[in-house]
């Protein structure tokens, strides 16, 4: 019983902090959106600047109604969603939030993080295909070439780091980089690791289908991808797996390359609370750069994007890790 | 492969060369406003909904005239002789009652052309422009002070007042030519 209860508390926080940070990052996204093309976006809703705009989006959309298409296949269609989302959900158990909490203390952790994101890829192609929609099917191929090609990378560059750590564990990889900014892991071997880091950081952009790599929901070509025949919950349920896999993503690079809960100062404002904000603050930067370049890059062509995934980030990549392999043993 | 590199260098370069442009655009000052709160000011002659000043009216239906796309309606009646309709306020003198003046706005085209010609200056254009309505005949303004019953009393009144006028002639001559045989017919 004791074990359950701790379960339960321990795979509620994540859930929560999605939640939480889902909201808070919808009102960003908009706000950035706006004021980068010199608007204002939101104003009314709340008060202040519009803040309450997000929870009024979320009540609506729980409130709508959820319709399912006639020729779809209905078991799938309503399967799609909850597996996206629990996908990039259950991948929260092993990010180590600060020195004391992660959900899960994998000795596996990144390898575990890698598979279970790739589940994602999965409930796209069942979103899609149960849709029995050409728009939604067009979305999902595109979204499962993207993924599957750009994990090759992705896999690469955190092997690189997983090379310089010696671990899979997340937390063990964090205490590594423990001592200030320059102990963490960006600023070794330069500047293989911070060529690491861009292959990472681009790849990862992929894999959450952001901009330029948005193809898979281009609402110019495709309505919008593998969600246009969602609704309601389900629809929202995409839309919380992919800025819940935003930060996910944003979370492993704090983590790999930038000290997850480790303070930059050293000891100084160090500790399992400052951990917290440490890891949350580096997660919502990259989040932040994510949005920030979803306002400044065009979308990429298919054959672009393939270009750009087995052509330069792969090849790349490869030399990256034969150097720093070769540099770690050498020293 | 040195074009390759010089490739990659430049995509990253471009990168950071767009991601700078925005972030300083994310602190410029919006160019929208807040619109039912903050409006901004019309230019000095903008043209918007008309306006008739009917005190100054003196019924001569230039503006009428002048309408490109009919959407002024003016009907008048003669004043009687023995009613006094004052004078205008750029000194016409009054002869005719206006019993209707109505303007389509929604047919309105906002040309100004009607402005121009009124010797009275009583129709102009105004800076308001937020009158929709949900009922299109609601676009149709009223400016006479007559409602239309009061109108048609009007015009009955002057008929009247004409009939009367032309039982006097017709017996007039018929007076004159008992008095005087060998004249006229």
């Amino acid at each position: 019983m004791q074990d359950f209860l701790n379960m339960l508390i321990a795979s509620v926080i994540p859930l929560l902090f999605i939640l939480v940070y889902a909201v808070v990052i919808l009102w960003v996204e908009i706000k950035v959106a706006s004021h980068v093309q010199d608007r204002l976006g939101y104003m009314y809703t709340g008060g202040f600047h519009g803040w309450a705009q997000p929870i009024a989006d979320l009540l609506k959309l729980l409130t709508k109604e959820h319709i399912t298409p006639v020729n779809s296949d209905k078991v799938l269609f309503t399967l799609a969603p909850v597996i996206v989302f629990a996908s990039s959900y259950a991948a929260y158990a092993a990010l180590p939030f600060t020195s004391t909490f992660v959900a899960a203390n994998l000795n596996v952790g990144v390898f575990y993080i890698i598979a279970i994101t790739s589940f994602v890829v999965i409930g796209i192609l069942m979103a899609g295909w149960s849709s029995n929609n050409k728009y939604s099917m067009l979305g999902a191929m595109r979204s499962v070439a993207q993924i599957v090609s750009y994990e090759v990378p992705t896999a690469l560059s955190i092997l690189t780091v997983i090379v310089v750590a010696g671990t899979l564990n997340l937390q063990e990889i964090c205490q590594m980089q423990k001592g200030g900014l320059f102990n963490w892991f960006i600023f070794k071997y330069p500047p293989f690791m911070f060529i690491t880091f861009l292959i990472y950081f681009t790849a990862s952009l992929a894999e959450v289908n952001r901009t330029p790599f948005d193809i898979p929901e281009a609402e110019s070509e495709l309505v919008a991808g593998y969600h246009t025949e969602y609704t309601g919950m389900k629809f929202a349920m995409f839309y919380l797996a992919e800025y819940a896999n935003m930060f996910l993503v944003s979370g492993i690079s704090a983590i790999l390359f930038f000290g997850g809960w480790n303070s930059p100062f050293g000891d100084f404002m160090s500790g399992p609370a400052w951990g917290v904000f440490w890891f949350v603050l580096k997660g919502l930067f990259f989040v932040f750069l994510q949005i920030m370049l979803r306002w400044t890059l065009p979308r990429l062509r298919v054959d672009q994007l393939m270009y750009v995934s087995w052509k330069v980030l792969t090849p790349i990549s490869f030399v990256n890790i034969l150097i720093v392999g070769l540099w770690a043993l050498l020293k | 492969m040195i074009q390759y590199f010089k490739n990659i260098f430049i995509a990253i370069w471009t990168i950071l060369v767009g991601l700078k442009l925005t972030f300083k655009h994310l602190f410029v000052r919006a160019v929208t406003i807040q619109y039912p709160d903050v409006k901004l000011k019309l230019p000095e002659r903008a043209r918007n909904r008309l306006y008739v000043n009917i005190d100054d009216c003196i019924g001569c239906r230039q503006c009428e005239m002048a309408c490109p796309v009919d959407c002024i309606t003016i009907e008048t009646v003669k004043a009687l002789p023995n009613e006094d309709l004052g004078v205008t306020s750029t000194g016409n003198k009054k002869r005719l009652w206006v019993t209707r003046f109505d303007i389509d706005v929604s047919k309105c085209c906002y040309c100004g052309l009607c402005v121009y010609p009124c010797p009275t200056e009583c129709i102009y254009m105004t800076d308001v422009y937020e009158f929709s309505e949900y009922n299109r005949h609601n676009l149709i303004y009223h400016f006479s002070n007559f409602t239309p019953e009061e109108a048609e009393l009007k015009k009955k009144q002057v008929e009247e007042f004409e009939l009367e006028q032309k039982m006097k002639k017709a017996q007039k001559p018929a007076e004159a030519s008992v008095n005087n045989p060998g004249a006229g017919s």
